[in-house]
């Protein structure tokens, strides 16, 4: 049997979603600036991702610019915002526990001169309101927290986050980093207060090398990429059709009985945090149920590395992440399990399981089999 | 205008004697299987103690030469113009022109040196010298003659046919791999192993190399990370056979039946035993570590001692007097150091003590390996039946 729990990195494509590539790849694969027929099937594609996409949020569709996938929104949503906002202040807030898109983003701003504000989070993995009320000053701009933590599931409050935001100041912006969120939660950026929203289509069954940004029509930004003009300047170069029109397709799916699908999803994470307290030393990082998002089980095995574990599992066809990458020539600790207060013993023993609609809860019972078979085995041999 | 040919200058191989002439032919079978590599037509001659290497089609000069800095025994290539023997007033004109050809800027010292290899051609070669120093010096009024420190030591040789050169790139120099044996390396995943075998390569020795496996202690990108290591030795060394052996049931059976502290120098002595095995089945006729006194707990004088103890081979380490940067220096010159410093762990990172015996007594380390009778035979065997072969 083989069991893919690392969904949160990436999805096998849904059937659907590799017929449309194939389609637009060798049929309908002119370019939409054409002027010809050909040009315009192509264009129809696109239009029609923006339509579903837009459709799944509530916002216009030329509210979404197509990008490369997430890093490059979170690069464009951050960077470009505070490069066009500038003199209006160079204060951003973010959190300790964002993705590397993010924090470098924000590294490279704090060289332009900006400053750069990192918000702590508790033992669940939340940011506290009151601090980042706090941390408002006159001269912030933009605040950067994500939806759904890479590495936990944990989820932030969004809505409540905008409120103390645009209480303060309602012209601060407010980016989400949405990649691990989008196909999950039902998100209205327009009610929840979101000005530029980040999302990856390779996380929800589409395609790798696309994504999207969603930008309230308000917001004052520059392009990323200058060029032909695509995408009415916002990000040009000639459009990945067959990619785009993946992550169309994928969206809809994800959002077709959506409640149904996220209550399976629930049904597996919740089994898998109960089989896993069948193990002796085993110590679960993530919130059961709705607290937290519905694909990411983190979990902590004492006495074992996760890059052992993780090669021992791979051996038997079931495929995880470590939750924190580590080896002998560069540590480099999870930030977010240090933030959330995992013990130093455990930071580096730490797996994430993340499921996809394809999972199964018979993969999950081969998965506990194994680990119960495994540990007795790997814990025999012990780091000095 | 391109050069067609290169002579191909030895340096030790010169003062063979009598098996010169085995020397010289691995040397012409390397030039050849490098340049299979390389695209064009080339071929290869020896003659009158000379190698030659003349292209019979297009070809890329930099991949030619890079190709050739690749090949042990090489001493210097240098690039020539050849041409045929029409008289002595053809000759002068071809000198011109080559001049002319590859030197744009004429405001250079130089210096003719011309060798008869035929004799019987009716001008003598300090005649030679003299005609054409004067003739270039008219020609190209910017050069000047300097026969002390020549800028440029213009090259006529007079054989069947006239060769004209006059750059000179060193080669990597030692001898032609497959001409002093074969040896088994040991290859970890590090900066220092590699090297080893490019240095033991570089004496003419063929090597066949072992890397011991934990999985899944040690991952597949560190088994992939040791391929990728040996393809790039493989470049100077030749084919390199890199065997593969699963290391987990032996390392953990030491740390179950053994101090913990010596878990490192019996993993070694293990090591030792099993490529000392596999040596012996694939013809090599020593070992090879990248082991340098006092890198580290296993390297220390002590360790080293014990550690050959378990072998009767040879054991070569070339690097045993370097320090890390040496190492590093080399690894970087022949292009493994990038691949080496990628963050996976092999057995030797991670079956480490955290305070391991750096003085080990022999007699004692002995005694530990008696508490792995029972059982250390058949997993060995099973290690060495289940070896996984893969050509670099």
């Amino acid at each position: 049997m083989e069991a893919y729990f690392d969904n949160s990195a990436t999805t096998r494509v849904l059937e659907p979603v590799k017929d449309i590539v194939v389609k637009i790849m060798t049929e309908d694969y002119g370019n939409p600036s054409a002027k010809h027929k050909k040009g315009m099937a192509a264009e129809r594609y696109t239009k029609e991702a923006a339509e579903i996409i837009a459709g799944t949020l509530k916002v216009a569709p030329k509210e979404i610019v197509f990008t490369s996938g997430g890093s490059e929104s979170n690069n464009m949503a951050l960077i470009e915002t505070a490069m066009a906002n500038k003199r209006a202040g160079n204060h951003i807030i973010s959190t300790g526990i964002e993705h590397a898109s993010v924090y470098n983003s924000l590294a490279f701003l704090e060289e332009q001169g900006f400053s750069v504000t990192y918000l702590p989070v508790d033992a669940h993995g939340h940011i506290r309101l009151e601090e980042l009320e706090a941390a408002i000053r006159p001269e912030t701009i933009l605040v950067s927290i994500m939806y759904v933590n890479n590495e936990i599931g944990a989820v932030e409050p969004i809505e409540a986050i905008s409120k103390v935001i645009k209480k303060k100041n309602p012209s601060i912006l407010f980016h989400v980093d949405a990649i691990q969120a989008y196909g999950k939660f039902v998100i209205r950026p327009k009610r929840q207060g979101i000005d530029l929203l980040s999302v990856s289509a390779h996380k929800i069954h589409g395609p790798k090398g696309v994504g999207f940004l969603y930008i309230d029509q308000r917001v004052k930004i520059r392009p990323l990429i200058y060029g032909g003009g695509q995408q009415r300047g916002m990000r040009s170069g000639t459009e990945n059709v067959p990619g785009v029109a993946g992550m169309g397709v994928a969206a809809k799916i994800m959002y077709t009985d959506h409640g149904e699908k996220m209550q399976s999803m629930i049904a597996l994470k919740d089994y898998m945090i109960s089989r896993l307290s069948e193990i002796d030393g085993v110590t679960v990082n993530s919130l059961p149920g709705d607290f937290s998002a519905p694909q990411i089980v983190s979990a902590s095995f004492l006495g074992v590395r996760s890059e052992v574990l993780l090669h021992a599992l791979e051996e038997r066809d079931i495929y995880v992440s470590s939750g924190s990458a580590c080896s002998s020539n560069h540590p480099a600790v999870s930030g977010t399990l240090k933030g959330i207060g995992v013990k130093p013993e455990l930071l580096d023993s730490t797996l994430r399981f993340s499921f996809g609609v394809y999972n199964t809860k018979e993969e999950i019972d081969y998965c506990i089999d194994v680990l119960k078979e495994l540990m007795p085995v790997l814990r025999r041999y012990q780091r000095g | 205008m391109q050069y067609q040919s290169f002579l191909i200058k030895y340096a030790e191989i010169g003062v063979k004697g009598k098996n010169r002439y085995l020397f010289e032919d691995a040397l012409v079978a390397q030039i050849r299987h490098s340049l299979k590599r390389v695209d064009g037509d080339f071929v290869v001659s020896k003659e009158s103690g000379r190698i030659y290497v003349t292209a019979e089609s297009d070809y890329d000069f930099d991949e030619v030469i890079e190709a050739f800095k690749c090949i042990f025994g090489i001493a210097a290539i240098c690039p020539m113009v050849q041409v045929e023997d029409n008289g002595y007033e053809d000759l002068k004109k071809q000198v011109l022109s080559y001049v002319d050809e590859f030197y744009e800027d004429k405001n250079f010292t130089f210096k003719v040196n011309t060798r008869r290899g035929n004799k019987k051609y009716p001008i003598n070669s300090e005649q030679i010298n003299r005609d054409l120093g004067e003739l270039v010096l008219h020609a190209f009024p910017e050069t000047k003659v300097d026969v002390h420190k020549p800028d440029v030591m213009l090259h006529v040789e007079v054989r069947n046919k006239i060769n004209i050169y006059s750059h000179t790139i060193p080669g990597p120099g030692g001898m032609p791999v497959g001409t002093n044996g074969k040896a088994m390396l040991l290859l970890s995943g590090g900066i220092d192993s590699p090297v080893a075998g490019y240095m033991i390569a570089k004496r003419g020795v063929k090597i066949d190399a072992v890397y011991f496996h934990a999985p899944p202690y040690t991952s597949e990108r560190a088994k992939q990370k040791v391929v990728d290591l040996a393809k790039l030795v493989s470049k100077y060394s030749g084919p390199i056979h890199l065997h593969i052996v699963n290391f987990t049931d032996i390392q953990l059976y030491i740390y179950d039946k053994c101090p913990h502290e010596e878990l490192t120098i019996i993993m070694r002595r293990y090591m030792m035993r099993i490529a000392e095995r596999l040596a012996g089945d694939s013809g090599a006729m020593a070992l090879i570590t990248g082991e340098s006194i006092g890198q580290v707990a296993s390297q220390t004088m002590q360790s080293l001692a014990a550690t050959d103890a378990a072998t009767t081979m040879p054991v070569f380490r070339p690097v045993i007097g370097f320090d890390k940067q040496e190492i590093v220096d080399v690894s970087e010159k022949i292009g493994t150091y990038e691949t080496s410093v990628l963050p996976f762990e092999d057995c030797c990172t991670i079956f480490v003590a955290k305070h391991p015996v750096t003085k080990p007594n022999l007699k004692m380390i002995e005694r530990s390996e008696e508490n792995l009778e029972e059982k250390i035979e058949e997993l060995v065997e099973t290690a060495i039946s289940t070896v996984e072969k893969v050509w670099c």
